[in-house]
């Protein structure tokens, strides 16, 4: 299914892999009681953070989440995505790692995990790393 | 049996996170800077995906306000902080820089260590070192100070 106006975007995948991430956090949230935010989860698993979260529990998640990703590449034949060179992935991951911690989450656990529970935080979180990504983008060019 | 009840849960979240995250083609970072570039050929299925996981989430939240504790644990232990701060703004803000630049934010780039680990792994290195570096500063630990609580 394609849109003449978009002709890039995937509605039907883009919903139903959100349906799947959705699900994923409500697992994480009625099964174990906890945010299914990565960047947070990811702090835990490494020892940058304490909390309530057991380091059992993280690393879990970090195990499962590339396995989820590689039966559903191999299923569907996905073929393996373009990165930016290791320099500009250096820049950008400091600057992830340090701005998730310090804004305490990312997408998943401000996006999805927060806005979903109408916290102001989040939305606030949300709408400041969107336009910070989009000036970001306008200033450093289109993707190829 | 106590290892299985306290690894199920966040094994099947992390497995269908993954799977989510690669079936809506957000491990590739072109289509997520494609959705970020609004001004040029803008791509917006990220918009999909975050309404299908924020819709189902709202469900989950509204389950766990009826249920007393998790179904594999003792308690729930959700953020409850309602303060806006500048480190919220400011971390968000570093945040979306670094997502726009490289299209990666944590998920899909620890998920796309099993599909393209090679040329992922810069990313995720310098995304701990990033974390670590952020520990490092006590300025940026104000919750652990006593007289701040």
């Amino acid at each position: 299914m394609t849109f003449s106006a978009f002709p890039f975007v995937q509605p039907v995948h883009g919903f139903v892999g959100g349906i799947l991430i959705g699900l994923a956090a409500a697992i994480m949230l009625l099964g174990a009681g906890r945010i299914a935010g990565v960047s947070g989860i990811t702090a835990r698993a490494t020892g940058l953070s304490r909390g309530d979260t057991s380091m059992t529990s993280a690393w879990g998640f970090l195990v499962g989440l590339p396995l989820g990703a590689i039966i559903v590449a191999l299923a569907l034949g996905l073929a393996p995505s373009e990165f930016a060179p290791w320099p500009v992935l250096i820049v950008a991951g400091l600057v992830v790692g340090f701005g998730t911690r310090m804004g305490s989450g990312c997408t998943s656990g401000h996006g999805v995990c927060g806005l979903s529970r109408l916290s102001q935080r989040s939305m606030l979180a949300t709408a400041t790393f969107i336009a910070a990504g989009i000036a970001t983008v306008a200033v450093t060019g289109a993707p190829s | 049996m106590t290892l299985v009840r306290t690894l199920l849960p966040p094994v099947i979240s992390g497995a269908l996170f993954g799977a989510g995250l690669a079936l809506s083609g957000m491990t590739d970072p072109a289509r997520v800077r494609g959705f970020l570039d609004v001004f040029g050929r803008w791509d917006p299925t990220l918009a999909f995906v975050m309404t299908g996981a924020v819709v189902i989430m709202a469900i989950a939240w509204r389950i766990q306000c009826r249920m007393e504790r998790p179904v594999f644990g003792e308690k729930f232990s959700v953020p409850d902080r309602r303060d806006f701060d500048g480190r919220l703004i400011a971390g968000s803000a570093l945040f979306g820089v670094g997502w726009g630049i490289a299209g990666l934010c944590p998920g899909p780039a620890l998920a796309s260590l099993a599909l393209s680990p090679l040329a992922v792994l810069p990313f995720v290195g310098a995304m701990l070192a990033g974390m670590a570096i952020h520990n490092l500063l006590p300025a940026t630990r104000p919750r652990l100070a006593p007289q701040e609580v």
